[in-house]
This record gives C-alpha cells, structure tokens and sequence, in this order.
C-alpha cells in the first residue's frame, strides 16, 4: 500500500516524465479542483462566447456570411461541449456546472462582456479574439490532463478555420468602401485592448501560474503569450491598412518585439467582478435558455423512461 | 424522484470504411437514438465519419489504475512474441 | 415558361431561406448543447439549400442577379414563402411541430422533384433528400417525446399542432406555376405528395399519442406574395445591412 506522499511522488514523476494523467488515476486535490476551474471556466466561455457574434447572424450581410458565421457561433457550442464533457471525467456533473455559472460562481472570459456594435464586430472577434484564444489553447493540447489535451486538439483543429473569416471579413471590409472602413477601424478600436486582457493579469499578479507551470496544465506565461499575439498582429494590421488604438505600439530592435502600452487593468477587474457593458445580458441570456429548456429536457427523460418501462413489460 | 439529468454517452467514430471505431468524445441523450443523432450532430460535422456506435457511459467495465501492473506488465517480457525475436538469415524472405 | 420557371425556383429557395432564417436564431439558445447543435446543422442545411436555388433562378431569370441580390433587395410581396416558414420561432413545442410538417413535405416533394426533367432541380433535390430524411427523423423523433413526455410537453406541443395546422394546407395549394411547371416535366404531382405527408402526420401523431385537429380555417398567400405581419420584420433585420449599404462587397 502506498501513503499519498508516494502518490503525490509517483503523479509528478508521470508529469515531469510528460506521461499523461487519465480521469482514474490518483490525483492531488488541488490539481483536480484547478483543472475543473479551468476546464469549466473554459466551457463557460465558449458557450458565452456564442452569444455575441450569435447577434449578428440573422444579420449577417450575404448568405455565404450567414452560413459562415452560424457555422462558427455552433463549432462554439460544440467546444463547450467537449470541455464540459473533459471536465466531467472529473468527477462533476455538466449541471453542477451549468448552476455554478449561473450563479456567477464561476468565471468566464471578460472578452465577451463587450457588445457586438456593428458587422465589422464580427471580423475583429474572429482576426483578434479568436487568434489570442488560438495562442492559449495551442500549448494546452500538450496539457497533463489526457481528456483536457484531447479536446483541446479537436478544439484547435476546428478553430483554424475561425481567424481566418474574420480577417477575410474585415479584409473586405478595408478594400471596400469608406464607411466599410471606418466600420472595420472602429471595431478593431474597441476589441484591441480586450483582446490584450484574454491572456489574463500580468505574471506577477497571477495568482496560479507556478502551480499550474509545475502540472503542466499551464505552459507559457501570460505575458509571453501577450507578447507573442501583439508581435504577430502588427504586420496583419498594416496589412489592413488599420491602425492599433496604442500610441505606446513601437518596434523595439533590442529586444527583439514590439513594446506596447499599459493595459488598464482597473477595467479588466471591474469587467471580470462583473460591471461590464454586457455581464448582465450575457448571463440573462444563458439562464432563459436554460429554463426555457427545462421541460424539454424533463420530456425527453420521461419519454426515454417510459419507453424503459414498456420495453421491461413486453419482456415480462 | 427520477434523475433530471440527462444521461453522458460515449460515441465512437468510424472515420471511413476499414477502420476501426475509435473514442471521439461524449454527449447527453435521453435515449438510444438521440444519442446516436447527437454523436452524428456534434462529432461527424466535417464529415468525419460513416459509421457511429454510442455505449452508455455507465454500461462501461473499465479496468483500473492499480490493475495496472498485474494487467499489463506480465506482457512485458514476453519478448518471444514478436517477430524481431528471432535470428534467421537475411536473404531469406521470413 | 423561364419565368414561369423562375417563380417555380423562387418559391422553393424562399422557403428554405426563410425557414433556416428562423431557425438560425435558436442558435446559442437551445434547450440543451447538443440540440443547440442539432438545430444549427438544420439552419445550416436550409441555408445552403437556399443558396443553391437562389443561385439558379438567378441564372435562370438571365438578369444577372445574384443569390444576395434575391436574397437581400427584394421586396416583401416578391417573396413567395409558405407562411408558416415565416412565424416567430415560439417555444421548442412550436419550433418542433413546424419543423416536422416542413420536413415530412420537404421529404416526400424533393424526392419526387428528383425526377425532375430539368437536370440542375433534378441534383439540387437529390442532394436536399438526404438532408431531408435526418432532418425528418429528428423532428418526428421530438414529436413523440414531446407529445408522450410530460403532461406540460404534451400541452405544449398540441397548441403548437393546432396554431400550425391551419398554415399547411398551403403546401398542396397548385396554381397556374405548379401546373405548367409539372406539365413540363419539373413540378411535382402535389396531390400524391399531400396523400404522402397526411399519412406521415397521421402516423406520428399516433405514435405521439395527439388528436389531429380538426381544421376550421387555413391560412395562406405567401406564394402570392401576401404574407403574415411577421414578415416585414423578419426582411428588415435580414436584409438591414445591405440596404443601408446598398451596392458594396461584404
């Protein structure tokens, strides 16, 4: 018989060793708990994450658009799905963390607090949201945690179509008219600074870095990341001929990247405790469609169940 | 009180004919055949495969983590089964 | 006979448009993930089935117009939906009784319009049938859970089959087009399509152990361009962007 000392040993060694940890092995407290949390936080946003550009797809302006987009808000939906179904080999049931959203329990990405204002939204989400979320997920298909890493490769696999269209989109929009322009400028204006946000507090204030480095559900630090989006982003800006709403945006030759100015993390906070423009709608929106569904649900159970039942008297 | 939960899958994809099923992932479903949709629905829509099957998470027997080294290590030195084993000569075709 | 043939091509790609329009909004709503899913790979289909038809009664017509040209710069009168496409989602009990009247008649119309002597109808209807046959077993599947679920499903669902019936007989409805079009070899025989499809809503209702109602009065005039109150709506937020920007690349 082994102590937890021992497992706690043998578990980092699986780790250190980049074996995978799967749903049964034994695992410290702390890196299950850590793991729902992101896992979660994750779904979460993802099926937030719909709401927003889901705003536009009765508007979308061609029916290629349409499609594209309908096709995009539901590759969202089926990516909460495969995280929530990641973090219930967990141990906890998609409906405990269903309620813990809608409690405010449980956090989601700050990014989709922010309204969809115009069509040229739709090309900023997929060119800078989902290229920063791109840069998150990438190194978590290498995560300790096998379901996570799983679902994280489909994820990423099914997301590189996402930048894509919008950046088509907004390419679009800035060779087309004046007013498409300005469209696409204004967009990029109010999404740039959110988008910086996505990688989370700067690495001094974040609080679960180290561990999660340790475990290896965490691979890159949240400044590097930052770092990586914004010298990958420049060059596609001026390709767009937009420009970055950062006076401070500069190459800086010494260091090899570009320097950018200070994010106003009062905002991120304060959006985050939830007094952001659209926390309230968002999560509104999140808790009709799921009462709203409750009798479907609950229809389809005692359907299932009486089907059950007169399946069992035949037999008798 | 009957539980108000829909019950977790496991679906498993044929990518194209003369492959195996392999694990895609899990779903939710009432039943048999909206589960079967569902897995069609949620892990077939870039045309990933042509066949499904989904097994009720909860019908599966799983062997565990501690069975491990009485499972599976046993197999280990059991070097004689595989082809490499064995010395012919080269310029037979064996 | 090419216009005749273009309103014949109309009617059919407005349908598809109008119903995947509605359907589209259920996407991020639905009563759990996977039917989220479920509802959105149906918009979908609807959706490129409108493209492929709008595409060609542009061809058809011979003016140069595009499917976003159909789609986004006509008028309400020149829409030719059925009216039933064009009702506000409602609950899931409503979305589902509509979506299982269209798609039991989407079934058994396409699979004759395979016939079609016009070859391009012909392929387009092949290729709607196969969507048609999943989109129809889901909804008759919903059918039955719903109307042999709960007793508040069971409520649910035959006020919707009652709100709705009254809008179907307009699928049988031949005109001076249907005709025309079917002497040419195109248009379906609507009558053996309506024998087919009454048989089918019987058989489910049964099985979702639902009273048909009876029906006391119908509704319709979307193929001659009269549509419901809600149709204006539903244009002005398709087709808003475009026609504030009328004439740019998006």
């Amino acid at each position: 018989m082994t102590d937890t000392t021992a497992l706690a040993a043998m578990f980092q060694q699986r780790i250190d060793a980049e074996e995978k940890i799967e749903p049964r092995d034994w695992m410290p407290d702390a890196y299950r708990k850590t793991l729902v949390r992101q896992i979660s936080q994750h779904a979460h946003s993802e099926i937030v994450g719909q709401l927003p550009e889901g705003n536009w797809i009765t508007r979308a302006p061609t029916l290629r658009r349409k499609a594209i987009l309908l096709a995009k808000v539901q590759d969202e939906g089926g990516h909460g799905l495969y995280l929530y179904s990641a973090a219930e080999t967990l141990g906890v049931s998609r409906e405990e963390l269903i309620d813990q959203l809608h409690s405010g329990k449980a956090k989601y990405s700050s990014i989709f607090n922010y309204p969809t204002l115009t069509w040229a939204d739709i090309g900023a989400i997929g060119w800078l949201v989902d290229a920063a979320a791109i840069l998150n997920q990438i190194p978590l298909c290498r995560c300790s945690y096998g379901p996570y890493a799983r679902a994280m490769v489909r994820i990423c696999k099914e997301e590189s179509f996402h930048m894509r269209q919008g950046y088509e989109l907004l390419l679009t929009l800035c060779r087309g008219s004046e007013q498409q322009r300005g469209m696409a400028q204004d967009a990029v204006n109010r999404w740039w600074w959110p988008a910086l946000m996505m990688f989370g507090p700067s690495d001094t204030d974040s609080t679960h870095s180290v561990q999660s480095m340790q475990w290896k559900i965490k691979r890159f630090s949240n400044d590097d990341l930052r770092q990586k989006f914004v010298d990958q982003s420049v060059p596609q800006a001026d390709h767009l001929g937009i420009t970055l709403p950062d006076p401070d945006l500069k190459w800086n030759a010494a260091r090899g990247h570009y320097d950018f100015g200070e994010i106003d993390w009062e905002e991120f906070f304060r959006v985050i405790a939830g007094n952001g423009p659209c926390n309230h709608e968002r999560l509104s929106a999140r808790i009709k469609a799921h009462e709203d569904g409750a009798w479907v649900r609950e229809a389809a159970l005692a359907y299932a169940d009486k089907q059950r039942q007169r399946a069992q008297k035949a037999a008798a | 009180m009957p539980d108000k939960r829909l019950p977790l899958w496991e679906v498993f994809i044929r990518n194209k004919r003369g492959l195996d099923h392999k694990h895609a992932g899990s779903i939710h479903a009432a039943d048999g055949e909206q589960a079967l949709q569902y897995a069609r629905d949620t892990y077939t829509r870039r045309n990933e495969g042509c066949s499904i099957w989904v097994v009720k998470s909860a019908d599966i027997i799983a062997s565990q983590p501690q069975d491990e080294d009485s499972f599976f290590a046993p197999a280990a030195d059991k070097i004689y089964r595989h082809p490499t084993f064995y010395e012919v000569p080269e310029d037979l075709k064996l | 006979m090419s216009s005749d043939l273009f309103q014949y091509i109309i009617r059919l790609g407005d349908n598809a448009l109008i119903n995947g329009q509605r359907l589209a909004e259920w996407c991020g709503r639905g009563p759990f993930l996977e039917e989220d899913l479920a509802l959105a790979n149906t918009a979908l289909d609807l959706i490129g089935r409108a493209r492929m038809l709008l595409s060609y009664a542009g061809e058809v017509e011979g003016q140069g117009r595009s499917e976003d040209d159909l789609a986004y710069f006509r008028n309400e009168r020149e829409f030719r939906n059925f009216l039933i496409m064009e009702l506000p989602v409602g609950d899931f009990a409503f979305t589902t009784a509509r979506q299982f009247f269209v798609d039991a008649y989407d079934y058994y119309y396409y699979r004759a319009l395979q016939d079609a002597t016009d070859t391009t109808l012909a392929a387009i209807a092949a290729k709607t049938l196969k969507e048609c046959e999943y989109h129809l077993r889901h909804s008759s599947e919903w059918m039955v859970r719903l109307g042999d679920g709960t007793a508040q499903s069971q409520a649910r669902l035959t006020r919707a089959v009652a709100e709705l019936m009254p809008f179907t007989p307009e699928f049988f409805a031949a005109d001076e087009i249907d005709q025309v079009m079917q002497e040419q070899g195109i248009g379906v025989d609507l009558d053996t399509v309506a024998t087919l499809w009454n048989n089918e809503v019987d058989r489910v209702l049964r099985e979702a152990a639902l009273a048909r109602p009876p029906l006391s009065f119908t509704r319709g005039g979307g193929r001659q361009g009269l549509h419901s109150e809600h149709m204006g709506f539903l244009l002005a937020e398709m087709q808003s962007l475009q026609r504030t920007y009328p004439g740019l690349q998006w």
